[in-house]
């Protein structure tokens, strides 16, 4: 292998120790520096992410665009039942990997990837995987709503549909719980019919979610879903997620720092394709154990 | 210019020369404002684009005009003129055409003294120039011409008049008939002289005799149709029998039973019918409009062979009417007559309607399939690059290539490889190896086909990416989400495609002459008889039809109007045809593009 991984963490012994020392020793900025000029870098990772069942084992996971390497030896651990939230400044390959969970990124010509992901304990890429069925376990919510051209009933169902589900009452059950559970029914249940592209923008992106939750996946991805809505609708979608916490699995990527402090349970600080500072919410905002991650989320850097 | 000889306190920035600058910036300013507000503001350009488009919107609309104009006129009834010649000849008929001309001193040689002299007269008031009309005079069989020119000059002063009862006869053969009612005969025995009660029994006799016109064809076209397409099934069965089991075997000598039975039953009833039809001519004969031309030839004309007859001097406007409406009832559903400068179009406008709707459901599907292939599935590179290249340039090639490579290709190789298969008891005469109504499609289909491809191309790019990856996300194929996503989505984008060919195809002619369309075809390709659609029989079409009439027609000028008439409708069809198209797509647009993406 041409980049050997710098970590490679074994589940359940997250490397901690050295965090501190970065933190009383080296100057601000130090551990940006060490990225920058390519040097072997160690993600912090707070104890009590150790303490969580993960649904979803990210293990020294690396993924190249061509020649360019977007992901450097990512190992996440995302717990079950929680938010975890991905920050980080544009271009540090947080929706890069959020891709890689249900890989989206094997549509793209020339991506290469190194490591595995294990969802609930299955390979991810391992060899005889079958993506189809992969990709059923895993619902996914984009950075804009990206309804179908065709009723708000059947974009519900889709997934359903395409397993070829025919049973009308299986369906219509499923499309109430999905739309009650997306905070939705109330608002579409009279005209379920309708083409789902003259909703709102933010009841079509809430029609997305209702979507991604039909087929009860394992973990929901939400690719920074509120930034193309307005506050209002950005508000409803917080609330939302706070709702799905605990029967979901949910990693979402944002740009919103508050979003970030509000909604999730877990963030994880990435820079430049490296997994840089994870923890819980309340310590990386409030006690971090690096200084970068501490000017980043404080709006010093970034 | 003004400015320079009478400065104004109006217009100080006329020119830095005429008014005294009030500082330097200032000038300076103004200066530059002038020189390039013109171009920098493209007031040229927006002069030269609109010029542009007015250009084109003008020829548009003159082509327009002039063939709405024409065929739109064409079937209104003219009145009928009756002039007396110089040297005794007197003229009857409808006028269709004036125009000034210089005629040539022979031409005055010609007529009598006194009329020389007057010519002479009048050409030297005019200055050499002289008005000739022509005038369609009928009565092909007592004349052997349709249309006569005549100068002013070789009239008889004051014989040009407007006969009360002239008739106009438009007859089933031998063209119109202009003359005077003189009598109605039936079995030879004059009934009424009087032209009114003529008229008035023409008008009654001629719908029976229609009616019995109908009933021949029925008997005609369908019974006896029928009997030879049994007889002829028969034939083809001993000849089927022949060639799978031999000349002398058992299977030949039953179907050559079961022929002379099918022969034995159908003579029969074959006399039958020709007895009917016989007894429905005769009562149709027997009927008889005696007229007088202006010759003063009486001639007698039976009631079956008139199509239509009225008194073009004393209808009015709502009789001229009810004529000109049923001449385009006549146009649009009846067979043609007189070698197609007659009668109607209906088997071209079936033809054409047949033949489109085939190469669309011919040409669509394939077109959209070869796009998804191009745009989803093939990896691209430069394979690819060179197929989307050839694809384009196909749309290049002079379409009467088509013409000949659906001649060689799909008549005399798929045509006849099918006829040794399936028709082999037909050969000699070939079934499908010659030109038809499914090679002309398919022929168009592959015309038209870089339409398709390219437009559905456009139209499958256009999906946003964005429903791909929704749709993959939710665990779809790649089938599945080009089945359910990206095709709905591109269906409005694949419609225009589709438009688009109907418009080419519609509209072509050249390479349908040489892989079915035909000058008159006696069978329409769907009919009463087993298997219905015949896609193997030559058909008419109208734009084949407008060519034929126009410049293969014996009696072209009589064509000429039904040119226009027929490119008329052509359009209308082809807008028709769009139009439905453009319903459709509206509709899925509706459907599937509502609210902004």
């Amino acid at each position: 292998m041409q980049h050997p991984p710098v970590l490679t963490p074994e589940p359940g012994a997250p490397s901690q120790a050295p965090a501190t020392v970065y933190k009383r020793a080296a100057a601000r900025g130090a551990v940006f520096q060490a990225i920058q000029s390519g040097a072997s870098f160690a993600t912090v990772t707070h104890a009590a992410v150790a303490g969580e069942e993960a649904v979803l084992d990210i293990r020294g996971f690396d993924l190249w665009y061509g020649a360019s390497r977007a992901l450097w030896s990512v190992a996440m651990r995302v717990p079950r039942g929680k938010v975890t939230a991905l920050i980080g400044p544009s271009g540090c390959g947080k929706s890069t990997l959020l891709r890689s969970v249900n890989r989206l990124n094997d549509l793209i010509d020339g991506v290469r990837v190194d490591g595995d992901m294990l969802l609930n304990g299955d390979s991810i890429y391992g060899s005889g995987v079958d993506v189809i069925e992969l990709r059923k376990r895993i619902g996914m919510v984009f950075q804009k709503p990206n309804p179908f051209p065709m009723s708000i009933f059947e974009n519900v169902v889709y997934s359903l549909r395409i397993d070829g589900e025919r049973d009308r009452r299986v369906l219509e059950e499923v499309c109430e719980q999905s739309l009650v559970g997306a905070g939705l029914w109330e608002e579409v249940k009279d005209r379920l019919q309708d083409s789902a592209l003259r909703l709102s923008g933010g009841q079509q992106q809430r029609l997305c979610i209702a979507r991604a939750i039909a087929a009860e996946p394992e973990v929901l991805l939400l690719d920074e879903p509120c930034s193309a809505l307005d506050p209002i609708a950005t508000g409803r979608i917080e609330d939302l997620i706070e709702e799905l916490k605990g029967s979901y699995s949910i990693l979402i990527v944002t740009h919103n720092m508050q979003q970030a402090s509000r909604t999730s349970d877990y963030t994880a600080f990435m820079y430049l394709g490296r997994l840089v500072e994870y923890g819980p919410t309340r310590d990386i905002f409030l006690n971090p154990q690096l200084a970068e991650t501490e000017d980043y989320v404080s709006g010093r850097f970034g | 210019m003004s400015t320079a000889t009478a400065p104004s306190p109006q217009a100080p920035r006329s020119g830095a020369d005429a008014s005294p600058p009030r500082s330097g910036a200032g000038v300076r300013r103004s200066g530059a404002r002038r020189a390039t507000s013109l171009f920098a503001h493209g007031e040229p350009l927006v002069w030269l684009t609109a010029g542009s488009l007015v250009l084109a919107l003008a020829m548009i609309a003159g082509l327009l005009a002039l063939v709405v104009a024409q065929g739109a006129a064409s079937f209104w009834p003219q009145p009928v003129v009756r002039v007396e010649l110089d040297g005794g000849r007197v003229l009857m008929g409808e006028v269709t055409a004036s125009e000034d001309y210089r005629p040539e001193p022979s031409v005055l040689d010609a007529l009598s003294p006194e009329a020389r002299v007057r010519a002479r007269e009048a050409l030297d008031t005019s200055a050499g120039s002289a008005r000739r009309r022509m005038l369609r005079i009928g009565n092909y069989e007592l004349t052997n011409e349709h249309f006569a020119w005549f100068s002013d000059f070789q009239q008889v002063p004051g014989s040009e008049s407007l006969p009360e009862w002239a008739l106009v006869i438009e007859r089933r053969t031998w063209g119109r008939f202009y003359g005077l009612p003189k009598a109605w005969r039936v079995d030879g025995k004059v009934e009424t002289t009087d032209p009114a009660e003529i008229h008035e029994r023409l008008e009654r006799e001629r719908e029976l005799a229609e009616e019995r016109h109908e009933r021949i064809l029925v008997l005609e076209r369908d019974e006896i149709g029928e009997l030879n397409a049994l007889q002829e099934r028969a034939r083809l069965a001993v000849r089927k029998a022949e060639l799978e089991h031999g000349a002398r075997s058992p299977q030949r000598a039953a179907a050559e039973a079961e022929l002379a039975l099918v022969i034995a039953s159908s003579e029969a009833r074959f006399g039958e019918l020709q007895q009917q039809i016989r007894e429905l001519r005769d009562v149709n004969r027997s009927r008889e409009l005696v007229l007088v031309t202006a010759d003063g030839i009486e001639q007698a004309l039976e009631i079956g062979n008139i199509v239509r007859a009225y008194p073009a001097n004393r209808i009015g406007s709502v009789e001229a009417l009810g004529v000109y409406l049923s001449r385009w009832g006549e146009f649009l559903a009846d067979e043609p007559r007189e070698s197609n400068s007659e009668g109607g179009v209906l088997p071209a406008i079936f033809g054409t309607v047949v033949m489109t709707l085939l190469m669309s459901i011919a040409v669509v599907p394939f077109g959209v399939l070869a796009a998804l292939y191009l745009r989803e599935y093939a990896r691209s590179g430069p394979v690819i690059s060179i197929v989307r290249i050839a694809v384009n340039n196909l749309a290049g090639v002079p379409s009467i290539v088509f013409g000949v490579f659906g001649l060689g290709f799909f008549c005399y190789i798929v045509g006849a490889g099918i006829d040794d298969l399936l028709f082999a008891e037909r050969l000699p005469n070939p079934t499908f190896g010659k030109g038809g109504l499914l090679w002309s499609s398919l022929t168009l289909a592959l015309l038209t086909l870089p339409v398709v491809i390219v437009a559905t191309e456009e139209a499958l790019a256009a999906v946003p990416g964005s429903m791909r990856e929704g749709s993959y996300a939710c665990g779809a194929t790649k089938w599945q989400t080009i089945q359910r996503i990206v095709l709905p989505r591109a269906m409005p984008g694949i419609m225009t495609g589709m438009i688009l060919a109907i418009a080419r195809g519609a509209g072509e002619v050249a390479p349908l002459m040489l892989v079915g369309a035909v000058k008159l075809a006696p069978e329409l390709p769907i009919d009463g008889n087993f298997p219905f659609l015949h896609p193997e029989r030559s058909f008419m079409h109208l734009g084949f039809h407008i060519y034929d009439l126009g410049f293969q027609s014996q009696n072209s000028e009589a064509a000429k109007p039904m040119v226009y008439t027929t490119t008329l409708l052509l359009i209308g069809l082809i807008v028709a045809l769009n139009l439905a198209a453009i319903f459709v797509r509206a509709r899925l647009r509706r459907r599937f593009l509502a609210g902004a993406i």
